[in-house]
C-alpha cells in the first residue's frame, strides 16, 4: 500500500530556533508510527505542518494524498487532530460539542446528531448526559476530543502527546479508544515523550532529537541495536557495589552501569543464559549478596540515552508555535 | 463518509452558515451559563444606577441640566466599549485551549471563525444596549430627537461596538495569556473614562481635556447626545462641533487599521 503520510526535508525557523531541519518520515497506510523525542525535538511543530496549522519554510508534505501546503482543504476533509490540550468548549455537554463539530463538517443537522450518538456510545460517553465538559475528568475528556476528531471517519489520525497529564486510568482509556481504531484500518502519527506509550501502540518508531530523525525502525528493531538484553543484578548492600560491578564486567566484558541508590548494577549482554549464569556463579563465589538477579529487554529510555547522548528528559521547553 | 460540500460559488453560503453555527455556539453558552451573561448585562445598570444617584447630586452639567438625561448616552457608548473585553476573552481563550487550531483543522469555511465571533458578540451587544435602554427609560432618560435620528444614534452605538469588536480580535490575538487579558483589561477602564461619559472634559486640566475630547468614546457619547436630544456638554472646539461626523469616522478609522491587522495576525498563527 502506498504511504498515507511522507514528508521529504522539512524545514521549520522559529527566529533563531531551529525546530525542524530537514524531517523525513514515512508512514504506511493502516500503521502506528510512534515519532518518539523531547520536549523541544520538533514533534508539535512536525504535527502542526502535517495538519495545515503552520507551514513549513522548505521540504514537501503529504498527507492522505495531498500536499499540505498546496491543497490544505483536501488535507483537512480527510484527517482528525487530538492536540496537546482538549480542544473542546468546556461550557457545553459531550453531546453538544459533538453537534457543534458535526455541523461545522458540514453533515446535515440529522446526520451530526446522528453521528454524535455514534461516537458518544464508542467512547463510554453516553451517560454523561447534559454535564457540562468542564467537569470531565481528563480521560473523558481526552475520549471527546478524540471523538470530536473522528466525526468524518478520517483516514489519518494524528495524536500529539495524546496523554499528556493524564492519570493511569485515563491513559489506558485513551489507548483502548486508539487500538480500536488502528484495528478498524486508521493510519495514526502519534507524538509523545513516554517511551512505554510509543513501545505499546506503535508499529515504527521514529526517534527526533533536534529536528531530524536520528533513529529509525520497529521498537524491537530500536532494543535489539543497544546490544541486547540486560542484566540487571540488585545487591544486599550497597557497600559491595564496586566488587559486584568488578565482577559482571568480569562476566559480561563490558563496563556496566551502577545506580547506589537502587543499589544495581546493570550491563548489556549477548549470550543471555550464559551470561546469568556466569554470573550467579561468581558473585556467589565472591560471597556477595544478592536480593535480585534478571534479564530484560532495554527501556526505549535507554535506547534514547544510547542514541541521543542525553535523556529524554532533560532538555528545555517546546518552542510554541 | 465524506460529505463534503466545498463547491465552487458555494464559499460565501459556507461563511455564512459556519459563522452561524460558530455564533450559536456562544447563544448555546448563554442559555448553559446565564450567569456571566446576565452579569455582563447588568454591570452596566449597576454602573448607571452608581453614576446617576451616588455621584449624580454632586455632578454639575453645563446649563444645569439634568445628570441622568446627560450621563445615560455615555454609558450607552461605555456599555459598548466594555464588550470589547469580552471579546477578547473569548478569542484568546480559543486560541489557548486549542479550539481554534481544531476549527483550522477543519474543512470547515476558514473565515466562518471570525464571522461567528462577530455575529455573537454584536447579538450579545445589542442584547447590552436593549438592557441599558431600558433600565435608562425606568430612570426618566428620554429620546427627545426623531424616530430616525434616535435610530441613528443606536446605529452609531452598535458602529462603535462593530469597530471595537476588531480591536477585541486583535487584541485577543496578541495576548494569549490570562494574565495579560487581564492586565489589557484593566487598562480598558481609563481609557473609558477618559472621555465625555460621565463628566465634562472642559472640567479636566488642559491636555487631559484634549485627550477626552478626542477619544473616540466621547465623540459615539456628544452624537448620541446630539441625536437624542440629550444635554451635551457644551463646549464649541472642533470636535464637539462635528460629533456625529466623527462617531462615523472614528469607528470606520478604527475598523480600516484593526481589521487587516487582525487578519493578519489571524494569518501568522500558521507561521
Amino acid at each position: 500500500m502506498s504511504p498515507t503520510i511522507v514528508t521529504e526535508g522539512l524545514r521549520k525557523r522559529f527566529g533563531e530556533k531551529t525546530a525542524l531541519d530537514g524531517l523525513d518520515l514515512t508512514v504506511a497506510a493502516g500503521t502506528v508510527l510512534g515519532l518518539l523525542g523531547p520536549n523541544g525535538a520538533g514533534k508539535t511543530t512536525a504535527v502542526r505542518i502535517l495538519t495545515t496549522l503552520l507551514r513549513p519554510d522548505a521540504g514537501r508534505a503529504e498527507v492522505a494524498g495531498f500536499d499540505v501546503v498546496r491543497r490544505p482543504d483536501r488535507v483537512r476533509a480527510g484527517i482528525g487532530l487530538v492536540g496537546q490540550n482538549a480542544a473542546v468548549d468546556e461550557a457545553l455537554s459531550a453531546r453538544q460539542n459533538l453537534e457543534l463539530f458535526g455541523r461545522l463538517y458540514h453533515l446535515p443537522t440529522a446526520s451530526a446528531k446522528a453521528r454524535a450518538g455514534e461516537l458518544l456510545d464508542q467512547f463510554h460517553l453516553a451517560d454523561t448526559g447534559t454535564k457540562p465538559v468542564k467537569r470531565f475528568s481528563g480521560g473523558m475528556r481526552r475520549r471527546l476530543d478524540l471523538a470530536a476528531s473522528l466525526i468524518l471517519s478520517p483516514r489519518v489520525l494524528f495524536l500529539d502527546e495524546p496523554t499528556t497529564g493524564l492519570d493511569p486510568r485515563g491513559r489506558t482509556e485513551v489507548w483502548t479508544a486508539v487500538r480500536a481504531l488502528v484495528a478498524a484500518g486508521t493510519t495514526v502519527l502519534l507524538t509523545t515523550q513516554y517511551l512505554d506509550e510509543a513501545d505499546q501502540l506503535a508499529d515504527r518508531i521514529a526517534v527526533i532529537d533536534t529536528g531530524k530523525v536520528i533513529a529509525e525502525g520497529t521498537p524491537e528493531a530500536l532494543k535489539s541495536d543497544l546490544g541486547g538484553d540486560r542484566l540487571d543484578v540488585v545487591l544486599h548492600d550497597a557497600a559491595a557495589l564496586p566488587r559486584a560491578t568488578e565482577v559482571v564486567a568480569a562476566v559480561t566484558g563490558t563496563r556496566p552501569e551502577t545506580d547506589p541508590d537502587a543499589r544495581l548494577v546493570s550491563a548489556p549482554v549477548r549470550d543471555r543464559v550464559a551470561a546469568l549464569t556466569e554470573t550467579v556463579r561468581a558473585l556467589h563465589d565472591a560471597r556477595l549478596a544478592v536480593e535480585d538477579i534478571g534479564l530484560r529487554r532495554p527501556t526505549l529510555d535507554e535506547v534514547f540515552l544510547h542514541l541521543t547522548g542525553h535523556s529524554t528528559a532533560a532538555k528545555e521547553e517546546e518552542v510554541p508555535a | 463518509m465524506t460529505t463534503l460540500t466545498q463547491a465552487g460559488g458555494g464559499r460565501l453560503r459556507w461563511t455564512l452558515v459556519d459563522g452561524w453555527t460558530v455564533a450559536r455556539r456562544d447563544l448555546l453558552h448563554w442559555l448553559r451559563e446565564p450567569a456571566p451573561v446576565i452579569i455582563g448585562l447588568l454591570f452596566p445598570v449597576l454602573m448607571v444606577l452608581m453614576f446617576g444617584f451616588l455621584f449624580g447630586g454632586a455632578m454639575a452639567i453645563p446649563g444645569s441640566a439634568d445628570y441622568t438625561e446627560f450621563l445615560l448616552p455615555g454609558m450607552f457608548a461605555m456599555t459598548m466599549a466594555f464588550g470589547m473585553e469580552a471579546t477578547m476573552i473569548a478569542v484568546s481563550t480559543d486560541v489557548q485551549r486549542g479550539v481554534t487550531d481544531r476549527f483550522r483543522s477543519m474543512p470547515m469555511s476558514p473565515s466562518a471563525v471570525v464571522v461567528g465571533r462577530c455575529g455573537a458578540d454584536m447579538l450579545n451587544s445589542a442584547a447590552g444596549l436593549v438592557v441599558i435602554i431600558g433600565a435608562g427609560l425606568l430612570m426618566g432618560w428620554r429620546a427627545h430627537g426623531s424616530v430616525g435620528a434616535t435610530l441613528g444614534a443606536v446605529g452609531l452605538l452598535l458602529l462603535l461596538r462593530f469597530a471595537l469588536l476588531w480591536i477585541g480580535i486583535f487584541l485577543g490575538l496578541v495576548v494569549r495569556n490570562p494574565e495579560a487579558v487581564g492586565a489589557v483589561q484593566i487598562l480598558v477602564w481609563p481609557v473609558a473614562f477618559l472621555s465625555s461619559t460621565f463628566v465634562a472634559p472642559a472640567t479636566m486640566p488642559g491636555w487631559l481635556g484634549t485627550i477626552a475630547e478626542w477619544n473616540p468614546l466621547s465623540s459615539t457619547a456628544a452624537a448620541a447626545r446630539e441625536l437624542f436630544g440629550n444635554p451635551g456638554w457644551g463646549g464649541d472646539s472642533w470636535v464637539t462641533e462635528h460629533a456625529v461626523v466623527l462617531a462615523v469616522v472614528w469607528p470606520l478609522v478604527l475598523v480600516a487599521v484593526f481589521f487587516p491587522l487582525s487578519v493578519r495576525r489571524y494569518q501568522r498563527l500558521s507561521r
